[in-house]
Parts: structure tokens; sequence; C-alpha cells
């Protein structure tokens, strides 16, 4: 999807941050969102594509808003996704924890979804022959789901050169939707600056993952 | 920043869910400090700068590692989540790599923990895979022209850590001295390890 997690590219966010030896949890609660999130998958019977993509679909505002709020949101609305508590409960208990006394709406029913999977990890070998080979020169897809995908759109309908094989991984994609594991091939592609951003770029060289569903022959 | 209408202070959305959560058995206590407590203390950059001090110090080491990075890292014992398979960019006076995952942040944990405030931030994810000199020059890393800068975005379930240069005046450091020389920020490569 075309969203605000998007954002290889975009313009106006100003300076990086300085470099600081920052413990990882700033605060305790920090601690505790990082847990819920890492547990959040297990608990709603989902996995790691659909909880980025819960992730992607926090609305721009909050998805700004801080890293822990958005992982924290992605992690809840996994959840709703999968009846294990609802917005409405989160928030009833907010109150109370705040001491306002309101009433708490009922749980609802859970519903997880239902997908087999292949084995521990993403990592899959795949009985079919890899398209591609390290060396051929390839185009990304004019691809726009607007589910899950891990083709971001700077690199769509750019060519560049398959510099490795990557192992066979669980397609997020399809995954994310519990529309099956559906492996894939995974190349890393390079791209030379000057395609992704015209003729006046800073002269590098750009390398990224795409599985083999992204990319066609190239020029 | 209080972004929208309905907005949910996120200390109190964590304490909510989290006693939603224990009240209906589906995490406890014990495993949320578990947990903290891991990635606080033995899964970090430290696990990363015994692999770079090794890489320096033992040349079959440092082969191995370029060659099947997953591999030698687990001869040192890490392994585990987001390092399901690791590749290792060696840095060298000409060429420069840097890491970064646009889509979220993708970031190798057995080596390196969890990511710091900035690589997560929408700064640096927009803007390293469009100006990284420029973005290396903020952070204080001012490259000849001459260095050929590669930028890796994380997009798949591989996971790029980098080798940085040994610096200057340390051969006769040895590997354990050389690894508190290492920072976690020269393994993401937005930065070298210091001259001591």
């Amino acid at each position: 999807m075309d969203g605000i997690h998007d954002l290889g590219g975009m313009q106006g966010f100003g300076h990086v941050q300085p470099l600081t030896a920052a413990p990882p949890f700033a605060e305790p609660w920090e601690g505790k969102a990082f847990v819920i999130g890492a547990l959040a998958a297990r608990i709603a019977g989902t996995n790691l594509h659909a909880f980025r993509h819960a992730i992607e679909r926090v609305p721009p505002p909050e998805y700004l808003a801080g890293y822990w709020n958005r992982w924290t949101i992605g992690a809840q609305t996994m959840m709703e996704d999968s009846g294990i508590l609802t917005d409405e409960e989160v928030r009833a208990r907010a109150a109370r924890l705040s001491g306002r006394d309101v009433p708490e709406p009922p749980p609802p029913t859970p519903h997880k979804p239902q997908m087999a999977s292949g084995g521990a990890g993403n990592l899959r070998s795949l009985d079919t022959p890899p398209a591609f080979a390290v060396g051929d020169r390839v185009r990304v897809a004019d691809l726009d789901p607007s589910g899950h995908t891990r083709l971001p759109r700077y690199v769509r309908r750019r060519a560049g050169t398959v510099t490795a094989l990557r192992p066979g991984q669980v397609f997020p994609d399809t995954a994310a939707h519990f529309a099956g594991e559906n492996p894939q091939h995974c190349y890393t592609v390079d791209f030379d600056s000057r395609e992704l951003w015209g003729p006046g770029a800073e002269p590098f060289r750009l390398f990224i993952d795409l599985f083999e569903p992204y990319l066609e022959p190239g020029p | 920043m209080t972004s929208t209408p309905d907005h949910l202070d996120p200390a109190l959305r964590v304490q909510a869910l989290a006693s939603l959560l224990t009240e209906r058995g589906l995490i406890d206590e014990a495993t949320v400090e578990n947990f903290i407590k891991t990635y606080e203390q033995s899964v970090g950059p430290m696990n990363g700068a015994k692999v770079v001090a090794r890489a320096w110090t033992d040349p079959g080491y440092r082969a191995r590692l370029l060659a099947d990075g997953t591999a030698a890292i687990a001869e040192l014992g890490f392994k585990g989540p987001q390092g399901e398979h690791m590749v290792v960019l060696e840095n060298t006076p000409t060429v420069h790599h840097v890491v970064v995952c646009t889509l979220c942040s993708c970031y190798p944990w057995p080596v390196l923990g969890l990511p710091p405030s900035w690589y997560k931030d929408p700064a640096y994810r927009s803007r390293v895979v469009r100006e990284p000199r420029q973005v290396l020059r903020e952070f204080g890393l001012d490259l000849d022209d001459s260095v050929e800068i590669r930028v890796h975005d994380s997009s798949s379930e591989v996971r790029y850590m980098v080798l940085p240069e040994r610096p200057a005046g340390t051969g006769h450091y040895s590997e354990a001295e050389l690894a508190d020389l290492v920072t976690r920020d020269a393994m993401v490569g937005v930065a070298k390890v210091p001259v001591p």
C-alpha cells in the first residue's frame, strides 16, 4: 500500500537525529510496548508480515507520533483483527487506569486467521529454478497493490542489475493477508542513483532485496 | 505530539493493553520482564563488536564472515530473531556501505540489538536512499568524493551488518580491546570506528 511507512526518497523531514548511545528503552513503558508488539503475532495467531502491515495501516499522524506509538497501535490493530480485544475495551481500560469510573465493554469472540505454516522463520527452499541470475538486467514491475508489499515506491519502474540471489523466503504480499506462504526467490538488485533520482543525483549505488514477482527482464 | 482528536497517550495505551492481556492470561509479568532484560543486557551492539574484533584479528574468520555471515556470526553464539540470514558488508578506504530499512525499521537484532531512535526516524529512512553523502555529513562523517557509497535497503528478511575499517594505531590491541572500540554506528555504516 502507498502508505506513510513507504518513506524512501520522501522530502521534508529535516535533519537526521544526532547519533547517541541511548539505551533501547528511554522509559519503562517503551520496554513493555516492545514486548507486547513482539508477542502480538503469537497472541493474535498471525505473523511478522501481518504485524508490519498493521503498522503500515496506522493513520499517518499517529505513525509519525513516535516509533513505540505506531508499534503499539499496530500490535493492537492486529489483536483487534483477530478478535482478541477491541479498541473500546482498550480505551475503557485506559480511562479506568486514569481514575475514571467508566463501564467496560464485553470482550469480543476470538477469530484467529488460519494459514498453514511451512516451518519456523521465513526462509524456505524452493523447487523452482530462479528466473534471474547474477548480472542480469531487471526492471521493477509497475505494481501498486493496496495490501502489504515489500516493494517500495521509489524503485518501481526502475532498471537495475541483479548482484545476488538470496535464500527463498515466505512472500510477504500473501502471508500478511493469510493467503499462503507462497515462497519466492529473492534477489539483491543494484541501482545507479541517477536511475532513481535523475541526472543531478548524488552519485552512489543503491542495493535492495526484491522478490521475484516484483521483477521483469530489464533493458 | 498530540496528533489526532482520539490520540491516546502511548504509555497509557501500553498500560491498558498489558492490563487486558494479563487478565486474559495472554502475557505475564515474568515473561515481559525477561524479554526486556534480554534486550537491555544481553542482545546489543556489544555482540556485533565481538564479531568485528574477531574479523580484524583472525583472517580466516574474516573470510568466513564475508562468505557466510550467518554461520560465522553463529560461531560466536549470536543468532535468533531478525538474524535468520546475515550478510556482512566490508567497508574499505574506497567503498563505504550504509544500511537502512525504508519501509519499517528492520535491523540485525542478534548482533546489534534493537535499533536506535535515529535509525527508525523518518528523516534517516527517507533521505539516506536519496542523498546519503549529505546524510553522512550531517552525522559527522565527511567522505572523500572518491569513496563509492553503497546504500543497502533491508526490504527482505536478509539482515545487513557493516564490517568497519580497523582504525590506525591499533596494531598492538588485543581482540577484547578492539571490541571496546567498535561502535553501533560504525556497524550500520553511519560512522567510522574512531582512532583511539
